[in-house]
């Protein structure tokens, strides 16, 4: 069968909760955010399909989806920063010892 | 069957075995690995849409660079050599059955849906069609959130190593 | 009812005033002082009295007091030879009266009071008494730390009695009856570090309490038949056989026994628990741990005929029940031989004199209960008056004197006492002019009184007139015998005593309570006091006076023999008597029974179960609410985990659940 929109939007999807799943799962920071970034990945795949099925005419899509890797780059970077910071006051970045907000 | 589909088989599997696989296994490093070739597969897919540009930029910024700074940011922290703890069979299981109930909603409502597009003269993604319209400032122009993202871009930078830096001892 | 002296003044307030005569309308407000002036003496020595005040109340308490019985004297006269008769006889006036909380458009709680025969000589007898009482204590509560206390609280009893007697609706004087229960609690309970004291105030307020629960549920039954709490309106809608309202109380029966009498019972017995009669006595001869005075006031001269007084007050509906009035006849006749049996037996002397209090009410009650409503017929009721009005006046002063007694011995036991004479003249002169006038020896009050009652006894019911006989004849041994024994016996053994017999403000009242005792007597009471307000004439008959006359002199003789020298004859007879004399020792064991029936079967059968469902099933059920809240608490409380991803899945979670509500099974509006 022809691969259209909607294999497209199925790969998003999967690739999205794949990226949920992962990111509920790790107990590691950085695999954790490994996991947003196939999150932030399958939304781009979404942007660049609906601009190619639906609106060819327009670049919209194309934009969005440069621009969430900008930000993603951005993002990724202050996180980095963050887990290196939280590991050098806890020695460790394991995020279910970071529970100080308990009850 | 055409050449083209099947290439679009191959990396959707990629792409989603590799998924899978960066987010279950064990070992950090491989983990990272099995990203970058998710990544890779993505890229694949962009290339498979022609849609260049975007397929080269995935490629320079998301492989070359956030998947390097994952790396370094493993051996930052000495994580690489041991084995990731496993998460509680409870919220595996959870997580599992939240994700899937929403992958099945979300594809449920995609499929029921009839996405209507337009029918106008489709616009060629060339570099030039996108840097006339990425730095255009009449309608349809991107201008404004070019410069914003540089900004954010140029404020991660700056927090980044606000965050990172090493609070100088006191000198007596 | 319609009276043709009433005028409605002012509409605003609802207050009628009585404005046929010029003192009339200064009057209304002048009788308003008369209670008031004692609770102003309450409040002011209540408020004042310790930090301010100090030894000056006692001066304060009296000289309030002396005008308050100042306007009585005014307010008996005016009524009694100026206003209070038309055509001949003696008028229910209501000079004031204010609405004061309506419950429906015939039922409604009024403030009022009420001028008629009987109140105006409880009046006198209120304020005359309170002021001698008032004017003994200056010397006898001297050097008491809480002096300004103790006429305070006199004050309050006298303002809670005086608003009794004046009451001119029933709740009214339910009101005044548990202020009076209050005053009678609170001075009982004077010295409060003695536990005696404390445990026999208690005693008093509950039973007399107890008893005002029969007194309440007569109130309601009787206001719900008549539709009225008035008394003026009560007394005539129960009255006239034709009315709807007597009809419908004495067609309604519980029990086989009418409405009528099952609410005049109980009312009685709120009298009875007040007056002390059998059996709900227990509280008196207990309530003698209070200050001698006190017991002069309220136990024997004013409080204690409360009871009496209601009958008297609610006497035109009692008469309408023989029933009622054989309920009255027999507890009173009862209570006056069953106290002079024990009265026999004590050592105590306010023990005795307050046994002897018991019997006189007893004859004051039964010649109520064989009196009929008008005419020849209501002899008992004029007698029952008179006597109370005497009684009054020898009981204070025999209390009186014994409290001179006391002060000079230290002790209340008759062992310690004999042979005062020599050192208290004038206590022993007074003390002998009351136990003359108790025993009914002429022409002392008592015997006009005591004749009166006994006269209507033996034209009622004979056996009635001959156990009341007997119980004089005992009224006469005991109260000699207590005389003899103080005053007589063997030389006196007075160690310690450093001070006479007590100063001219102890005496004075003695004095004029024994003028009282011995003069009252020549009050033709029947012009006066009677059952339906037209005087009463009563022929004096001789012949029918000797055989009480003679059996108060028996017994007095035989006390005189028994007591007036030292010896064992006493001690002979009551061994001979042996059982039945340590029963009466014992006040026949009544006390200890009603302490079985509380602890052993209310406490255990009723008292037990209720707080043991108390304590595990109300609380209990309150305690569940509250673990189970926390409960459910502690496991919400797991929610928050300081776990990001938990929160993350319950937030994936509640986004899905939200996505199919609002998709699949409700679309907002």
């Amino acid at each position: 069968m022809e691969p259209g929109l909607y294999h497209l939007l199925f790969i998003s999807a999967a690739l999205f909760f794949i990226g949920v799943f992962g990111f509920f799962t790790r107990r590691n920071l950085i695999t954790m955010l490994m996991s947003v970034e196939l999150v932030l990945n399958s939304v781009n795949l979404n942007f660049i399909a609906f601009n190619k099925y639906l609106w060819p005419n327009k670049m919209d899509g194309l934009f969005f989806s440069i621009f969430v890797i900008a930000i993603a780059a951005a993002e990724a970077a202050v996180a980095i920063a963050i887990i290196i910071n939280l590991y050098r006051s806890h020695q460790s970045i394991d995020v279910e010892r970071t529970e100080q907000l308990k009850f | 069957m055409s050449g083209s589909t099947i290439i679009f088989y191959m990396l959707a599997a990629l792409t989603l075995v590799s998924g899978v696989l960066a987010v279950t296994t064990r070992q950090i490093f491989r983990a990272a690995i099995f990203l970058l070739f998710s990544l890779i597969g993505i890229a694949g897919l962009y290339f498979w849409m022609q849609y260049d540009f975007v397929a080269a930029v995935q490629i320079i910024v998301y492989v070359g660079g956030i998947t390097v700074l994952i790396i370094f940011s493993i051996f930052l922290t000495q994580q690489a050599g041991d084995l990731l703890p496993k998460p509680t069979i409870a919220r595996q299981i959870f997580s599992a059955l939240a994700a899937f109930c929403g992958f099945a909603l979300t594809m449920l409502q995609l499929y029921q849906h009839k996405f209507i597009g337009t029918s106008e003269e489709p616009l060629l993604p060339t570099v030039s069609n996108i840097g006339e319209r990425m730095l255009g400032i009449e309608a349809n122009g991107f201008a404004l959130p070019f410069e914003v993202v540089s900004v954010l871009l140029l404020a991660a930078m700056i927090g980044c190593i606000v965050i990172a830096l090493r609070s100088k001892p006191a000198t007596t | 009812m319609k009276n043709p002296y009433y005028i409605i003044m002012n509409d605003l307030l609802h207050i009628t005033i009585l404005q046929v005569l010029p003192a009339g309308k200064s009057l209304g407000w002048a009788l308003l002082l008369i209670p008031l002036l004692p609770l102003a003496g309450f409040l002011l020595l209540g408020i004042f009295g310790r930090k301010h005040i100090g030894n000056a109340s006692g001066i304060i308490g009296t000289t309030l007091l002396l005008l308050s019985t100042a306007l009585s004297l005014y307010t008996a006269y005016s009524y009694f030879f100026d206003f209070g008769k038309v055509d001949g006889v003696y008028q229910k006036l209501v000079p004031l009266k204010y609405t004061w909380l309506q419950f429906s458009p015939g039922v409604s709680i009024d403030m009022g009071i009420i001028l008629d025969p009987i109140s105006v000589m409880m009046l006198v007898v209120v304020t005359f008494i309170s002021l001698m009482v008032h004017i003994y204590s200056l010397g006898y509560m001297k050097g008491e730390e809480r002096f300004p206390t103790y006429y305070a609280f006199l004050g309050l009893f006298t303002f809670s009695m005086l608003g009794l007697v004046m009451s001119s609706n029933i709740f009214q004087l339910y009101i005044f009856w548990e202020l009076v229960g209050v005053s009678s609690f609170l001075l009982i309970g004077y010295y409060y570090d003695k536990p005696s004291a404390v445990a026999a105030c208690k005693k008093a307020f509950i039973v007399t309490r107890f008893a005002d629960l029969g007194f309440l549920i007569g109130i309601l039954t009787l206001s719900f038949y008549a539709g009225t709490l008035d008394f003026g309106e009560l007394i005539q809608r129960l009255t006239t056989t034709a009315a709807p309202e007597f009809q419908a109380i004495t067609a309604a029966s519980f029990m086989g026994v009418s409405a009528l009498t099952w609410a005049l019972v109980l009312v009685f017995i709120g009298g009875a628990g007040k007056s002390a009669m059998f059996p709900l006595h227990i509280w008196l001869p207990d309530a003698m741990e209070g200050p001698t005075p006190v017991s002069a006031l309220i136990h024997a001269a004013t409080m204690v005929v409360a009871g009496v007084f209601l009958v008297a007050r609610l006497f035109p509906v009692f008469s309408m029940s023989a029933a009622a009035l054989e309920v009255v006849t027999y507890v009173g006749i009862t209570s006056a031989l069953f106290a002079a049996v024990i009265a026999c037996t004590q050592t105590d002397i306010k023990r005795v004199l307050a046994y002897s209090t018991m019997s006189q009410i007893g004859f004051m009650m039964f010649a109520l209960g064989v009196s009929g409503n008008g005419g020849e017929q209501g002899l008992g009721f004029t007698a029952s008056m008179f006597h109370l009005f005497t009684h009054a006046m020898f009981k204070a002063l025999l209390f009186l004197g014994a409290g001179s007694v006391i002060h000079f011995i230290h002790s209340n036991e008759m062992k310690d006492m004999g042979g005062l004479r020599k050192y208290l003249p004038i206590t022993h002169i007074t003390f002998l002019i009351a136990c003359l006038a108790i025993s009914g020896v002429p022409p002392f009050a008592g015997f006009f009184s005591k004749e009166e009652i006994l006269l209507a006894a033996y034209q009622q019911n004979v056996v009635i007139y001959y156990i009341a006989l007997i119980t004089s004849g005992l009224t006469s041994f005991y109260m000699f015998r207590l005389y003899f024994r103080i005053f007589w016996n063997r030389g006196a053994i007075v160690h310690g005593v450093h001070h006479g017999e007590g100063g001219f403000v102890m005496m004075m009242p003695l004095v004029l309570l024994a003028v009282g005792a011995a003069l009252a007597g020549f009050i033709h009471f029947g012009n006066f006091v009677s059952s339906d307000g037209k005087p009463l004439e009563s022929v004096f008959h001789l012949q029918f006076s000797i055989a009480p006359v003679l059996l108060g002199l028996a017994g007095i003789a035989a006390a005189s023999w028994l007591y007036r020298k030292q010896s064992n004859k006493s001690e002979s007879i009551g061994k001979s008597l042996n059982g039945f004399y340590t029963a009466a020792y014992h006040k026949f064991y009544i006390d200890e029974f009603y302490l079985f029936v509380t602890k052993k079967i209310i406490f255990n059968l009723i008292g037990r179960p209720a707080a043991w469902f108390d304590k595990n099933v109300v609380n209990g059920m309150i305690n569940l609410t509250g673990d189970s809240t926390l409960g459910l608490s502690e496991k919400i409380k797991g929610f928050q985990s300081g776990k990001v991803q938990q929160y993350g899945i319950y937030f994936l979670a509640g986004v899905i659940g939200l996505a199919v509500l609002f998709i699949y099974i409700w679309i907002p509006l």
